[in-house]
């Protein structure tokens, strides 16, 4: 018999695949850059009393609209706040609002389009046209509505996003529930007795997985995206919270003459959604099963 | 003396990202004759076909020699290969479900053969399709020619492969699993299309194969390959009287017809197979 | 402890009326506790499908089909999953990619609540001559034929007496089927299973099997005992071709 051996490793799989999973991202240039910038937005909003300079909400009125340089790396804001500071604390609502959208998205998403796929049938016709339903709304466009009935505040613009952002992984979900439902290892379970739920969650789920969270990378892009156009609208973060998108908001009326204020917020929320589709990519190679043996 | 159509002298190739060489040092010669190559998954015998086509986009081929007629494959740009494929070598693949091109009609997928080789009009290279599938024993040949590949057969989906590989008349065919994907009612009709399309025309055949029973009855001579190397170089009709532990492994692990209740002969893989050379 | 089988009039059709689709005509059969019966045909014969549903992982067939006496509709999940197993033909399929070998096993254990699961993991495994440090293994550490393997012991860990085989060995290198094939033969001569094997290789059929039936279209043509095939002493004219086809491909020997 061919011996085709792998030594047990000493690290638990779960971190042992993440291991791989991170070196072989390490491989592209485009998805080491996403990694670098991801792990740099985690620890500035880890450590950003240490990194940041000043106090994001302390007004200095007598040196407002000043340009970079002088103590103030990227220079103050029309109430004389630095935005390198507002910046470094506006990761933490970044990396909030992403964390919070993926947490209800990502499980939602799974359960519903797993369970359609596989059952089939009425209930499957069922979900997914709840499904249709949500799908119909345009993001910004429930936001609005979530905001007249319930007043513009972040939490409100977290659960709008992701209202509308769970419908494409359920179908994505639900496809490969389908595809994957047909499996002999699957007939194999049904052989053996195993219900449904065992059926999907044990076997069909972990399956679904890889794609779900690659298209959850990539929606990260666009949530980012949406969060700073309510907060530009100023639906989402209100004043003086320094969330990106509501900066660049109070910012574009100084623009032409202070493109500080402006820029700055600018770069970050594109250096992040750059980041995320590049991660977004990478994961994509690094998850597909071909490449197992490439790992 | 004619000169052989193939040469092929110490081969190693070795796939991007491996450690060890897929195809360790194979040399062989190839006449206007039908040569088995026989071997498990991994031994790299699918590899030596592609090899020959250049069609390891990843792989690093390295050999003291490589020629077909009067080429140096190795120092052949991409350009020029292209002219070799399909013209003056070709490659029958396993299962027409995969190699044939789904949203194209089955004949149109043969004319293009000639097209691509030939300065005609669409007509002619239409009359020599249909002049081929007939050749090839396809009993409608303009009705077929108008079919999809899932409206037809295994079979004669593989009849069609055939058609196409052969019509722009090459030297060299290269069969790989030709009828392993077919029933076996069906095998036969199609080895023997191809038997005699190869003699008729003096082409060479390369056979590919893990069956010993099709190569011992549509080869004349057969090489088996172990773990990247050729274990043996034997007549087929020799089949029976072959010499290496291997081979001979091989021939009694397979259940008979009439072969009686007894456990099959295990194969057991001695490590210094690895090494020899035939 | 083995079981017989026996299926009468086993049926599928799609529709009613004129147009309806009778995709499996009308399949008859049966098979002695302890035989070994075959099921041969081409691509697209239906034997497959008999075979599934004889397991019900089909439910939507009409007709009768028999476990030693016993309509397998009116078997209860549990108990029928304790009578009959299945192993599929592509050992690359039939595993779990991102199950261990452990979790294979176990999960019919944790099912089934049956206790000891160390020692029944350990007898499974060992009885298809796999050590046990493979148990810790992954499917893509595995090759085909110890995937087979683990296959096999995933069936008979449940200690099933009809063991339904769908061309257990066509995706394996010939070596290895000798190893798979000698394992089954093993495992019946032990154990006194029952067996219906499903593939399209005479050979195969002619080693293992005691009867077999030759199916076309969904339907059997004859049903054969082993002997038949050396000599062609098919009457049928389709089996005759099967036959005929074989011993031509298998060359004179």
């Amino acid at each position: 018999m061919d011996a085709r051996v792998q030594p047990t490793s000493r690290l638990p799989a779960p971190i042992q695949a993440l291991k791989n999973i991170v070196l072989f991202l390490l491989k592209s240039p485009t998805s080491t850059f996403g990694l670098f910038v991801l792990a740099l937005l985690v620890l500035m909003a880890a450590f950003a009393p240490l990194i940041a300079t000043h106090d994001p909400y302390a007004q200095d009125l007598a040196n407002t609209l000043q340009a970079p340089g002088n103590g103030h790396l990227f220079g103050t804001d029309e109430l004389g706040r630095d935005i390198f500071s507002r910046l470094v604390f506006g990761a933490r609502i970044t990396l909030t609002i992403i964390f919070l959208v993926s947490i209800v998205v990502g499980p939602i998403g799974l359960v519903i389009g797993t369970t359609a796929g596989y059952l089939g049938g009425k209930v499957d016709t069922v979900m997914m046209r709840i499904t249709d339903i949500f799908l119909s709304f345009p993001s910004l466009i429930l936001s609005l509505a979530f905001v007249a009935a319930l007043g513009p505040s972040l939490n409100n613009a977290i659960i709008a996003i992701a209202l509308t952002s769970w419908p494409p992984i359920a179908r994505l979900a639900r496809a490969e529930a389908m595809t994957f439902r047909k499996a002999d290892y699957i007939s194999a379970a049904r052989l053996q007795g195993a219900s449904a739920t065992r059926i999907i969650f044990k076997s069909i789920m972990p399956m679904c997985l890889p794609s779900v969270l690659i298209r959850l990378t990539l929606n990260m892009a666009t949530v980012i995206l949406t969060a700073a156009g309510l907060g530009f609208l100023g639906l989402g973060a209100q004043p003086p919270l320094p969330e990106w998108g509501a900066m660049i908001a109070t910012g574009r009326k100084y623009m032409l003459d202070s493109w500080w204020l402006v820029t700055f917020p600018g770069i970050s929320i594109l250096s992040v959604s750059l980041a995320f589709n590049l991660l977004g990519d990478g994961l994509r190679d690094a998850l597909d099963p071909k490449q197992v043996n490439r790992r | 003396m004619e000169k052989s159509i193939l040469e092929v002298e110490n081969l190693r190739i070795r796939y991007g990202g491996s450690e060890t060489d897929a195809v360790r040092g194979v040399s062989f010669t190839l006449g206007r004759e039908r040569l088995g190559i026989v071997g498990e998954s991994g031994s790299g015998k699918s590899t030596v076909g592609r090899a020959l086509l250049r069609l390891l986009p990843g792989a690093t081929i390295t050999a003291d020699r490589l020629r077909f007629a009067e080429l140096d494959l190795p120092s052949l740009s991409e350009k020029e290969m292209l002219k070799v494929r399909g013209r003056r070598m070709s490659m029958i693949l396993q299962d027409p479900k995969f190699s044939l091109n789904p949203i194209r009609r089955v004949g149109d997928q043969v004319a293009e053969t000639y097209l691509r080789h030939f300065k005609c009009s669409k007509a002619e290279a239409r009359d020599k399709a249909l002049a081929m599938l007939e050749a090839v024993k396809i009993r409608e040949p303009k009705r077929v020619y108008d079919q999809y590949p899932h409206e037809i057969s295994g079979g004669m989906g593989q009849r069609v492969m055939i058609a196409m590989m052969l019509l722009a008349d090459p030297d060299l065919v290269i069969a790989d699993e030709p009828t392993s994907a077919l029933d076996v009612t069906v095998r036969l009709q199609v080895l023997n299309i191809l038997d005699r399309l190869v003699k008729d025309r003096g082409i060479g055949l390369i056979m590919i194969s893990h069956d010993l029973n099709l190569v011992r009855n549509f080869c004349d001579r057969v090489l088996i390959m172990y773990a990247g190397r050729i274990v043996e170089t034997l007549a087929a009709a020799d089949l029976d009287k072959a010499k290496h532990p291997y081979t001979r492994g091989l021939l009694a692990a397979q259940p008979r017809i009439g072969g009686g209740r007894t456990p099959l002969a295990v194969l057991d893989r001695r490590p210094e197979w690895l090494e020899e050379i035939a | 402890m083995s079981v017989s089988v026996e299926c009468r009039d086993l049926a599928i059709t799609f529709g009613a009326g004129p147009t309806a689709a009778k995709v499996l005509p009308g399949v008859t059969f049966s098979v002695k506790p302890g035989e070994c019966f075959g099921l041969v045909g081409e691509s697209g014969s239906g034997k497959s499908t008999v075979l599934r549903c004889i397991s019900m992982l089909t439910d939507i067939w009409t007709g009768n089909i028999l476990i030693d006496g016993k309509p397998v509709r009116d078997i209860p999940l549990i108990e029928r999953c304790r009578t009959l197993q299945m192993v599929f033909q592509d050992p690359y399929g039939s595993l779990h990619p991102r199950q261990s070998v452990r979790t294979v096993l176990n999960e019919p254990l944790v099912i089934h609540k049956l206790g000891d699961h160390e020692e029944r993991m350990r007898r499974a495994i060992t009885d298809v001559g796999l050590p046990v440090s493979f148990l810790d293994r992954f499917p893509h550490q595995l090759s085909g034929g110890q995937r087979q393997r683990v296959a096999i012991a995933r069936a008979l860990i449940l200690e099933p007496s009809l063991l339904l085989l769908d061309e257990p060995t066509s995706a394996l290198d010939v070596s290895v089927q000798a190893e798979i094939l000698n394992l089954l033969q093993r495992l019946r001569d032990e154990r006194g299973f029952t067996y219906i094997m499903v593939t399209h290789d005479l050979a195969v059929v002619d080693h293992m099997c005691d009867r077999f039936a030759v199916m076309l279209h969904g339907e059997i043509t004859e049903i054969l005992p082993r002997d038949a095939i050396p000599g062609n002493r098919a009457t049928h004219p389709y089996a005759r071709e099967l036959i005929g086809a074989s011993l031509e491909y298998e060359g004179a020997h």
